[in-house]
């Protein structure tokens, strides 16, 4: 790793105003990915600065119609918390499959949406459970929030505070995962609200992005039978060592199946 | 620039002047002498270099030692009692020879414990979903499943608390 310097502060402001100071700082949530980056020398920031001390952060709570969940957040946190499992297990099941058991235990949920890695996990809850993004300055729509690979919605300096997640009538996330980096090589979430149905794929392209034609079938017919003969298209989804792009599109469909049919 | 890093490790409240760069793992090692926590792939794949820190497994190498500031780590050599006896968990995999190499151990036996934490009597299945941050490049992996289970049944019979925790 190049030097850095290293802050921990206490509180939101301070961490703001750190930010504020350095031209080239950068946010060190649970460290999963920013960590291993700095170790192979692929960024140069001069500063990091830790949220792990701010406590307004960090927690789980029940609200109406959904589930706030802080920032600083473990993935473990989550995948654990009774109140999460009660009101939308979907989203538990999904921190449980991120990483491994000791990267649960660090990652944390703000850590890996500002991240927007395109095979992240939790991208396709965001925008599936229609989300809000809470900010030190603002609110974001979860399907605001991604803008592209590794791409985000935030402005310089900006910190995510809280996602606010909507409780649906049923989800379900399935994941065609990367055995070795146990990354999504696709991820589709599925999630309905009353007549509306959220069809949200990770992993395929280059952001997380919404199956419109799937949605409009499910919310006709919530069966997996529904997504017969329905495809994404490949062009633009990511290709590399582990999947083509038509193989990622085959599994988008395969994938969205298996989630209704986890839905019940 | 040198910063100050305080904390707990194994029962003993330590600290040293490292570069704020310093890797947990680099700190145990190299700053404390506690080499039993091993450095394999580096990238966190691995999971050679598990410790526990405030109770959760972690990769050290993943980890700045100066996040660990005011944390209670407790690494394989805070395993055994100070009269030497082992850990239930290390009892069983040398009973088991849940080992080949060994390069791996003390990161399985990290791991396991912390896996038993959450799932007292874990299925096979179960242990070997736990254990997937962790590798054994010597494929040893029948052995260290056996070994696991029987380690989980000891603390859960016993009801041993993992020392230094």
């Amino acid at each position: 790793m190049y030097e850095f310097t290293y802050h921990r502060p206490k509180t939101l402001a301070d961490a703001a105003a750190l930010l504020g100071q350095s031209e080239d700082a950068k946010i060190l949530g649970g460290g999963q990915t920013l960590l291993p980056t700095l170790k192979q020398r692929l960024a140069r920031p001069s500063d990091l600065i830790d949220l792990g001390q701010i406590p307004d952060i960090k927690g789980i709570c029940e609200e109406a119609g959904g589930i706030a969940i802080g920032a600083f957040t473990r993935h473990a946190e989550v995948a654990h918390s009774d109140v999460v499992r009660r009101v939308i297990p979907a989203l538990a099941d999904l921190a449980e499959g991120i990483g491994d058991r000791q990267v649960r235990n660090m990652g944390t949920l703000g850590g890996s949406i500002c991240n927007a890695d395109p095979s992240a996990d939790y991208p396709a809850a965001v925008v599936g459970l229609k989300a809000t993004v809470k900010t030190d300055r603002r609110e974001i729509a979860g399907d605001d929030f991604f803008t592209g690979m590794f791409e985000t919605a935030l402005e310089p300096g900006e910190i995510v505070t809280a996602v606010h997640f909507q409780k649906p009538d049923k989800a379900a996330y399935a994941k065609f995962r990367n055995p070795a980096s146990r990354y999504a090589i696709v991820g589709v979430f599925v999630a309905r609200f009353g007549n509306e149905v959220r069809v949200t794929v990770t992993g395929a392209g280059p952001s997380v992005f919404r199956a419109t034609d799937m949605e409009t079938a499910l919310a006709q017919d919530f069966r997996a039978e529904a997504l017969n003969g329905i495809a994404v298209g490949a062009d633009g989804l990511n290709a590399d060592i582990h999947a083509s792009a038509d193989y990622r599109a085959h599994l988008v469909t395969v994938m969205a199946k298996r989630a209704v049919e986890a839905c019940g | 620039m040198p910063c100050t890093v305080s904390m707990t490790v194994n029962g003993k409240a330590v600290s040293r002047e490292v570069e704020e760069r310093t890797l947990l793992v680099t700190f145990l090692r190299e700053h404390l002498g506690l080499t039993g926590t091993h450095v394999g792939c580096d990238t966190s794949q691995c999971g050679a270099c598990v410790v526990h820190v405030d109770g959760r497994s972690v990769k050290a190498c993943t980890m700045l030692a100066a996040q660990a500031d005011g944390a209670q780590i407790t690494t394989i050599e805070g395993l055994a009692a100070s009269d030497g006896t082992l850990h239930p968990m290390q009892a069983a995999f040398r009973e088991h020879h849940g080992l080949q190499c060994g390069f791996c151990t003390p990161g399985m036996v990290m791991s396991a414990i912390d896996l038993v934490k959450d799932n007292a009597s874990p299925t096979e299945q179960e242990i070997r979903e736990g254990l997937e941050g962790n590798i054994c490049r010597c494929t040893g992996y029948h052995n260290i499943v056996k070994a696991v289970k029987a380690g989980a049944e000891a603390m859960h019979g016993s009801g041993a608390k993992v020392a230094a925790e």
